[in-house]
């Protein structure tokens, strides 16, 4: 009888019956066992055969086995001075691109992101700088270095084009999000006042995502400086190229000197970007 | 000198938050209005600055049609109404004389504003404004490191800058403790006194609604189901506000689950409630 009636009652009831008994467990995410079990067990079934579709090539990982040994030589003697000039001139112009790069970029990602957050501007607006985004993101920076490089030829201005055109898109994306998370409730009460629409941009809506436009510009100075040297592979200028270079001339002990500078420049940037993030709050 | 005739508002959703809502208010008022959340007393003070546009219907201010403004104009009419908020609303990374003198941006051009250039009159009135809330030595702190009652006066001396004729004052009291509520009324109601000012002001706290105003408007499901003074209050009147309650105990929260005649009643009022409650 009682089981009868059990069956009978909702699942909500059901639970709330539990509940007085002491027993409870948390609602699943998915609430149909089946579907969850069965993503569940597809996801582990392509996931194994997807491992097991990749070939490895035992012969040749032995005999890059051997190069690799070489490679990581020579990072035990990097060569800092036969290939100075050429390392220094490679790194100013890195560095040049990556800041004009970054502030360019930002510059011109302020309006974008404005205009793609969709409580402050107009719906036709807000499409056009979504679709600027989209583009800018869509493609590697690899990809658009090869477009520019066609386009302005071997150099940095190349890259810093590059740079720019893909700052902008992460730049403006971020802060289009940021605004759109805003305490409207400032927003209002700044209009209340008669504020026109720049006036309120100024007073409620750039005290409120200054914190996180500058921590996303340090962020993103960092990334720039990192993606020049990739883009120099591609004769976008920079440290890139010097390093594309010196390990077509088999020069390793260059290369482990070049990469060893990047490293420590990234480490630099890593660390003070945190440090001004934290300093905005 | 603030009329509205036929004022209604539909969101666009379809929820009809205010209907034919007719009320004049004579200078220097102080006007409170109740109503359960969801009655639409935001949605009324904030159709009178435009916050929220009305669908329908006219509202003037000293013969000037509110409802028909745009741009340059609508700022101007903005900026002769003070609104202060629930939870204060300012901006938090500003500092509290930058809040205040925010009160000026319907007056000053925008580079001036953008520069921090305020015109010298302002910034005099702007800190004898704080003086008179008692915040004069508080000028340079963030705003979000005030406690409080403290955020609110700036709010208020924000609002006084713009040298409204009217204030619109939204729940003012709802984030504050019961002593810094009754300070807060005071202060809002002697500046009323002061500047001659007429006021609308939200309030959930009866009690202080009807110490502090000249007169109570009690607002239902968007429509005006009492107006007049705050000793006219009745319960009888309550319950037809708010739906069906025990008035006359003491504010302790009923625990309507405890007792089984108190769960029927209170579940007789719940299609009455709902219906209160839908904008």
């Amino acid at each position: 009888m009682s089981e009868r009636a059990e069956t009978q009652l909702t699942q909500g009831q059901a639970r709330q019956q539990a509940a007085q008994r002491g027993q409870w467990r948390r609602l699943p995410l998915i609430e149909n066992p089946r579907l969850r079990w069965g993503l569940v067990i597809g996801a582990v079934i392509y996931l194994v055969v997807a491992l097991a579709s990749v070939e490895v090539n035992w012969a040749r990982v032995a005999e890059g086995a051997g190069r690799a040994v070489n490679f990581l030589g020579a990072f035990m003697q990097p060569d800092f001075i036969s290939r100075y000039d050429d390392i220094v001139a490679g790194l100013l112009e890195s560095l040049t691109m990556t800041l004009t790069s970054t502030v360019v970029g930002v510059l011109l990602a302020i309006p974008v992101g404005l205009g793609a957050a969709r409580n402050i501007s107009p719906l036709p607006i807000y499409f056009i700088c979504r679709a600027i985004i989209a583009v800018s993101r869509t493609f590697q920076e690899i990809i658009i270095a090869i477009l520019f490089v066609v386009m302005f030829g071997f150099g940095p201005l190349a890259g810093m084009i590059t740079l720019a055109f893909a700052t902008i898109g992460f730049m403006a994306k971020l802060l289009a999000e940021d605004i759109e998370d805003l305490d409207r409730r400032q927003v209002e009460a700044v209009r209340a006042t008669g504020a026109s629409w720049w006036q309120t941009m100024n007073h409620a809506v750039q005290p409120q995502v200054m914190p996180r436009l500058i921590g996303l510009s340090v962020y993103r100075l960092d990334i720039n400086f990192r993606e020049s040297s990739v883009i120099g592979i591609v004769g976008a200028g920079g440290i890139g190229a010097t390093l594309n270079t010196s390990l077509s001339r088999y020069e390793y002990d260059t290369s482990a000197a070049i990469l060893l500078i990047i490293i420590v420049i990234v480490l630099l940037c890593e660390y003070s970007s945190s440090h001004v993030r934290r300093w905005t709050q | 000198m603030l009329t509205l005739s036929g004022v209604g508002k539909r969101y666009p959703t379809g929820d009809r938050a205010l209907t034919d809502i007719e009320l004049t208010l004579p200078k220097g008022q102080v006007m409170a209005l109740i109503g359960p959340s969801g009655a639409g007393k935001s949605t009324l003070i904030r159709c009178v600055n435009r916050l929220v546009e009305p669908t329908q219907g006219s509202i003037r201010l000293e013969g000037t049609e509110l409802t028909k403004l745009s741009g340059q104009k609508l700022r101007q009419a903005r900026r002769s109404m003070g609104m202060i908020f629930q939870e204060y609303a300012l901006v938090d990374r500003l500092t509290v004389m930058e809040n205040v003198l925010s009160g000026q941006l319907g007056y000053v051009g925008f580079w001036r504003s953008f520069l921090r250039r305020y015109p010298q009159e302002a910034v005099v009135e702007a800190f004898r404004l704080l003086e008179r809330v008692g915040l004069p030595h508080a000028i340079d702190k963030r705003a979000d490191a005030l406690s409080g009652g403290q955020r609110q006066r700036v709010g208020i001396a924000r609002a006084l800058l713009q040298s409204p004729k009217l204030l619109l004052v939204d729940e003012p009291t709802a984030s504050l403790d019961p002593k810094t509520s009754r300070q807060i009324m005071r202060l809002i109601r002697e500046l009323c006194a002061e500047r001659d000012l007429a006021a609308i002001i939200n309030i959930h706290d009866v009690t202080l609604a009807q110490q502090f105003a000249d007169r109570i408007v009690g607002l239902r499901a968007g429509q005006i189901v009492f107006d007049g003074l705050p000793s006219e209050l009745t319960s009888e009147m309550l319950t037809t506000i708010y739906g069906e309650e025990d008035w006359d105990t003491t504010s302790e929260p009923l625990d309507d689950e405890a007792d089984d005649s108190e769960t029927s009643s209170y579940q007789r009022d719940l299609p009455a409630m709902a219906a209160g409650s839908a904008r």
